[in-house]
C-alpha cells in the first residue's frame, strides 16, 4: 500500500484503462501516438479545414437526412411559404422547403450544409496547391497524392450529387447540361443518358439515385479515403518547412497530446462555427425563390458553385463550328472538348505531375523537409499557370455576370477569354519564374551582405559606407540549405573517333526536358562565397560592384562572378 | 543594437570553418527557445488563464441561448421571421462552438509547454532482411497452394472470379435505363392539328393576338393528356418559342416556306448546344440567347447560330391555323430536338 491513496476518478480511469488495454493492447497505441510529433505552420491548417468541413458535412448531413424526401413523386404544396402556395411540384422539393421554413433549424441546417461544402472543396484546393508549391508530394508520398487527387475528384461529385437534390429549377438545369454533355459522347452517349436518368430526361428515377450516390456510395468512400490519407500521415511523419534544426531525418514540432489536442480539436471547434455564423447570415442557394423544376424557365445569371465554374466556363467559350457529321453519325466536338478533353487535361496534369518531375529529376531521396516556393522556380511557374487557366475558365463561366455588371458585350468577354485561356497561363508563367529567380537573388544578396541598417560610417580618410548587419546563422541557414538541381549533361553525339553513339536522340529528348525544369537557376550561397565577401569587405577600396543580374544567364557555371560584387555606397 | 558590427572589420558569420571553406552549411540546429510572457510573468499566466475560463463561458452562454431561440422564435410564417428564427439559432451555435475552439487554441498557445521537442524519421523501405523473409512467406504460401503446379485450377479460379460479377451487372444494367428505347429522344408529341398553347396555363393562342415582336412561351396542348410521370420528359422535348417578325424582316429558306403563318415563327426551345431553355429575345436584333452558355440564334434566319458553343440551328415547328383562327402545329418537328447525339440523324 502506498502512502497516497488515488483518488475515486484516478481509480475508476486505471481501471478502464486495465479493461480496455487486456481486451485490445490499447496501451501500445497510446505509447506510441500519444506524444508523435506533429510540425507547426499555418498551412498545414488547410488540410485539417477540408477534414473538418467534411465532418461538418457529416453533421448536418444527418440532420437532413431526417426531413427530406428522395422521391419525384407529385405533389402541391401547401405551407408557410406564401409564393408556392398550391403549386405542384415534387416531393423532394417540397420536402426542401418544409424542412427550410418548418423545422426549426431546419434553415440553418441546409445553409450550414451548403456552405461546408463549399468550404470542403476550397480547402481541397488550397490544400493541395499547398502541397504542390511545396514539393510535398516528393517520395515517399506521390501514393498520397494521388490518395488526395482521388478525394478532389469525389469531392466534385458529391457536391454535384447533393445540389441537385432539391430538385429546384437551377439544379434542374445543370442536370439537363448534364445530360446533354452525355448524349455528346460518341456511339454510346444516348445510351448513356438512359442509364443515368432511367430513361428519358428527366424522368423519375434521378433524385432518388443521387441520393444513394450522395448519402451513401461517395461520402463512404471519402471516408475511406480520409482515413487512409491519415493514415498515411501517420506513417510518413508530417513534413516540415526548412530551417534550422530541421533535416530530412527528423521532424521538429508538438506533441499530439497535449498540444496539438487543443490546437486541432479546437481549430475544429473554430471551423465549424465560422460555418454557422456564415449559415445564420449568409443566404445561400435560395430555392424557394427559384420554385421546383420545369423544362420550360430559366433564369439568366444562374451559376453553378464555385468548384463548377471552370467546366461552365469551358463549355462558353467553345466555339459551336467543331460540331461535324462524319458517314451521318454526329460527333459534337463543341461539347466533348470543353466537357471532358480540357477538365481530362487537367485532371491528368494533377494526378501526374508528381511522377513527371520525379522522372525529370531522377531524384530517389526520401524528402521531408518542404521546398521554399521560389526555390523550385520551374514547378512554382507551372502551377501558377495551372491555376492561371483554371481561374480564366472559372471567370469564364460568370461571362454573363461580368458583362451585366461591367456593361460589356458578352461576345467580347467571350473573345477576350478565349485569347486569356491560352496567353494568360504562358503570361503567368513567365512571370511568376522571374519573380522566384529573384526572390532567390534577393536570398542570395541578403546572405552574402546582410540586412541593410541605414547606418551610415564616415572613415578617417573620407570613404562613406552604409553598415550591414551579417544575419546570424538560424536566418542564414533557411536562404542556403536548398538544392538547386542542374540541367542533365549528356555525352557529346559522337566519340572521339566520330561515330555516332547509340541513344543519343534519347539523351538528347531528357536533356531538353530537363532544361525546362532547370536551366534557369540561382545556386545557394556556399561558405566560400561568403568569406570572400566578407574578405572583400576590407574598408581598402576595390572596384565599383559589377550588377547582380548576370546569374541566370550563366547556365551551371555557379555565381562566382556573383561574390565580387558587393554593394557599398562609395 | 549594440552587436552590430561593421562588415568591414566583422568577425567572420561562418567562425567554425578551416582554412578551406566548404561547399555547403552546416545545419546550425534548433535556435533558443524564446520564452513567452506566461511563461516568466505569473501575472500573465493568469490573465490568459481568465481569458481561457471567459471563453469557455460564452461557449455555455451561446448554447444556452441556442436552445432558447429554438423554443422560443419558431420561424413562423413570414420571411422576416424565418431569418430572425435562423439568425438567432445560428449566431448562438457559432458563439458555442466558437467559445470552445477558441479557448482550447488559446490555452495551447499560451500555456502549455511551448518547447519543440524533436522526433527521428526512419526511412520507409523496409530492410533487406525483412523484404527477404516477406519474398520466403509468399514463396511458402504459393508452394502450399500447388497453384504452380495445378495449370488449370489456376485458369478455372480466374476465369470464374472474373465472370461473377455479370451475375450482378447484367439484371442492373438490363434495368436501369428504362425501356432502353433511345429513340424517343427523335420524337414529341406535336403532331397535325394539335393546338399551341401557353405555358404554363395552356390557353390556346390566336394568330391575331400575337403582335408584330410578342413571344409566346408555348407548349402543346396534348401535354394534359400525357401520363403525369411521363409529362415532364415530354415538356422537356416539346416546348417552343412562338415569335412575330415583320413579314419583310423574315429570311426563310424555300423548302420552309409554308412552315411559317403571317411572319409568326415557332422554334424549338431547347438548345441545340447542351439543352437549356433558350428563352431570352431580343426583339431589336431578333437574336434569341440562351442563358446558360450564350449561344445566340437569328429568329429572323432559320434561327441559324450566331455566336456560342452551339452549332445547329433550333428546329423549327412548321404552323398554320385552323378554321377558328388558332395556331395548330402542321407536324411533328422535322429533325430531333435538343442538344446533338451520335444518332441523332440515323
Amino acid at each position: 500500500m502506498s502512502t497516497t491513496t488515488p483518488s475515486r476518478g484516478a481509480r475508476a480511469a486505471s481501471g478502464t484503462a486495465d479493461y480496455l488495454d487486456q481486451r485490445t493492447g490499447i496501451g501500445t497505441a497510446v505509447k506510441g501516438f500519444a506524444r508523435k510529433i506533429f510540425p507547426d505552420h499555418w498551412s498545414f491548417l488547410l488540410g485539417e479545414i477540408a477534414l473538418y468541413s467534411f465532418i461538418v458535412l457529416l453533421i448536418s448531413g444527418v440532420f437532413l437526412t431526417m426531413f427530406f424526401v428522395p422521391s419525384m413523386g407529385e405533389t402541391h404544396y401547401e405551407g408557410p411559404w406564401a409564393a408556392m402556395q398550391g403549386v405542384e411540384m415534387s416531393q423532394a422539393f417540397a420536402s426542401t422547403l418544409r424542412l427550410s421554413f418548418e423545422v426549426r433549424g431546419g434553415l440553418l441546417m441546409r445553409q450550414i450544409h451548403h456552405w461546408a461544402a463549399l468550404l470542403f472543396m476550397a480547402s481541397i484546393v488550397t490544400h493541395m496547391m499547398r502541397v504542390f508549391f511545396t514539393g510535398a508530394f516528393r517520395k515517399p508520398r506521390e501514393v498520397n497524392w494521388l490518395v488526395g487527387f482521388v478525394l478532389l475528384v469525389l469531392g466534385l461529385a458529391a457536391g454535384f450529387s447533393g445540389y441537385s437534390l432539391p430538385d429546384d429549377v437551377l439544379s434542374g438545369n445543370g442536370l439537363r447540361i448534364t445530360d446533354g454533355v452525355v448524349k455528346a459522347i460518341p456511339i454510346i452517349g444516348s445510351y448513356m443518358s438512359f442509364f443515368l436518368f432511367g430513361g428519358e430526361f428527366p424522368g423519375t428515377d434521378i433524385i432518388p439515385r443521387l441520393f444513394t450516390v450522395h448519402i451513401l456510395l461517395v461520402p463512404g468512400l471519402i471516408l475511406a479515403l480520409i482515413g487512409l490519407h491519415l493514415l498515411f500521415v501517420v506513417l510518413h511523419k508530417h513534413t516540415q518547412y526548412p530551417g534550422p534544426g530541421r533535416t530530412d531525418k527528423n521532424v521538429v514540432g508538438y506533441p499530439l497530446f497535449p498540444v496539438y489536442t487543443a490546437k486541432a480539436g479546437g481549430f475544429f471547434f473554430v471551423v465549424f462555427g465560422v460555418i454557422a455564423l456564415m449559415a445564420a447570415t449568409m443566404t445561400i442557394n435560395p430555392v424557394w425563390n427559384y420554385g421546383p423544376y420545369d423544362p420550360s424557365p430559366v433564369s439568366a445569371g444562374a451559376q453553378p458553385d464555385w468548384y463548377m465554374l471552370f467546366l461552365e466556363g469551358a463549355l462558353r467559350l467553345m466555339p459551336g463550328q467543331t460540331e461535324y457529321v462524319i458517314g451521318g453519325y454526329t460527333l459534337s466536338l463543341n461539347v466533348l472538348i470543353p466537357a471532358m478533353v480540357v477538365p481530362g487535361i487537367l485532371f491528368t496534369a494533377i494526378a501526374a505531375y508528381p511522377f513527371i518531375e520525379a522522372a525529370v529529376t531522377k531524384d530517389k531521396r526520401e524528402h521531408h523537409v518542404l521546398d521554399r516556393p521560389r526555390n523550385a522556380p520551374f514547378r512554382t511557374a507551372f502551377g501558377v499557370a495551372f491555376l492561371t487557366a483554371f481561374v480564366v475558365l472559372a471567370l469564364a463561366g460568370s461571362n454573363d455576370l461580368i458583362a451585366t455588371q461591367f456593361r460589356m458585350s458578352i461576345n467580347d468577354i467571350t473573345w477576350a477569354f478565349r485569347v486569356l485561356l491560352f496567353v494568360g497561363p504562358a503570361f503567368a508563367f513567365w512571370v511568376t519564374k522571374r519573380i522566384c529567380l529573384s526572390l532567390q537573388r534577393k536570398d542570395r544578396e541578403l546572405v552574402l551582405h546582410g540586412h541593410e541598417t541605414g547606418r551610415i560610417v564616415r572613415f578617417a580618410h573620407g570613404e562613406y559606407i552604409e553598415v550591414h548587419k551579417p544575419l546570424d546563422e538560424y536566418e542564414q541557414w533557411l536562404l542556403v540549405s536548398y538544392d538547386s538541381p542542374r540541367p542533365l549533361e549528356i555525352e557529346p553525339a559522337e566519340d572521339s573517333r566520330g561515330v555516332r553513339r547509340k541513344g543519343y536522340r534519347k539523351d538528347r529528348l531528357k536533356q531538353r526536358v530537363s532544361r525546362i525544369f532547370f536551366e534557369d537557376r540561382v545556386e545557394p550561397v556556399t561558405p566560400a562565397e561568403l568569406a570572400a565577401a566578407h574578405s572583400h569587405g576590407e574598408h581598402d577600396t576595390i572596384a565599383p560592384a559589377p550588377e547582380h543580374d548576370q546569374i541566370t544567364s550563366e547556365v551551371g557555371s555557379g555565381p562566382a562572378s556573383e561574390t565580387d560584387t558587393e554593394t557599398r555606397n562609395r | 543594437m549594440s552587436t552590430q558590427q561593421n562588415p568591414g572589420h566583422g568577425d567572420e558569420v561562418v567562425a567554425h570553418e578551416g582554412s578551406a571553406p566548404a561547399t555547403h552549411f552546416e545545419n546550425p540546429g534548433l535556435p533558443p527557445h524564446r520564452p513567452r510572457q506566461a511563461d516568466v510573468n505569473p501575472a500573465a499566466a493568469k490573465r490568459a488563464e481568465r481569458q481561457i475560463v471567459i471563453l469557455f463561458a460564452i461557449s455555455i452562454i451561446g448554447t444556452i441561448g441556442t436552445v432558447v431561440a429554438w423554443s422560443l422564435v419558431p420561424p413562423g410564417d413570414t420571411p422576416s421571421s424565418m431569418r430572425l428564427s435562423n439568425f438567432l439559432i445560428g449566431f448562438g451555435l457559432f458563439l458555442s462552438l466558437m467559445g470552445i475552439g477558441t479557448a482550447a487554441v488559446h490555452w495551447a498557445k499560451t500555456l502549455m509547454n511551448d518547447h519543440e521537442k524533436v522526433e527521428m524519421r526512419h526511412p520507409q523501405r523496409s530492410s533487406d532482411e525483412t523484404r527477404a523473409g516477406a519474398v520466403e512467406v509468399l514463396k511458402e504460401g504459393a508452394a502450399d497452394s500447388g497453384i504452380g503446379r495445378r495449370g488449370v485450377l489456376k485458369g478455372a479460379a480466374v476465369t470464374s472470379l472474373a465472370l461473377f460479377p455479370l451475375a450482378i451487372a447484367v439484371p442492373l444494367i438490363g434495368d436501369v435505363g428504362g425501356s432502353w428505347d433511345v429513340s424517343k429522344l427523335k420524337h414529341t408529341i406535336w403532331r397535325k392539328g394539335v393546338k399551341l398553347t401557353t405555358d404554363p396555363a395552356g390557353r390556346p393562342i390566336k394568330a391575331a393576338d400575337v403582335t408584330i415582336g410578342s413571344v409566346f412561351h408555348v407548349i402543346p396542348e396534348n401535354l394534359e393528356e400525357v401520363d403525369a410521370h411521363e409529362r415532364l420528359n415530354e415538356k422537356a422535348k416539346a416546348v417552343v418559342l412562338l415569335v412575330r417578325l415583320d413579314p419583310k424582316d423574315l429570311k426563310e429558306a424555300e423548302d420552309r416556306k409554308g412552315w411559317s403563318y403571317d411572319g409568326i415563327v415557332a422554334y424549338s426551345k431547347i438548345c441545340t448546344h447542351v439543352g437549356c431553355p433558350v428563352a431570352l429575345y431580343e426583339q431589336q436584333t431578333h437574336h434569341l440567347l440562351c442563358p446558360c452558355h450564350q449561344s445566340t440564334f437569328d429568329v429572323a434566319d432559320g434561327a441559324k447560330v450566331v455566336f456560342g458553343p452551339a452549332k445547329r440551328p433550333l428546329p423549327q415547328l412548321p404552323i398554320e391555323v385552323d378554321d377558328e383562327g388558332y395556331l395548330v402545329a402542321q407536324s411533328d418537328f422535322h429533325e430531333p430536338v435538343g442538344p446533338s447525339f451520335w444518332e441523332r440523324l440515323k
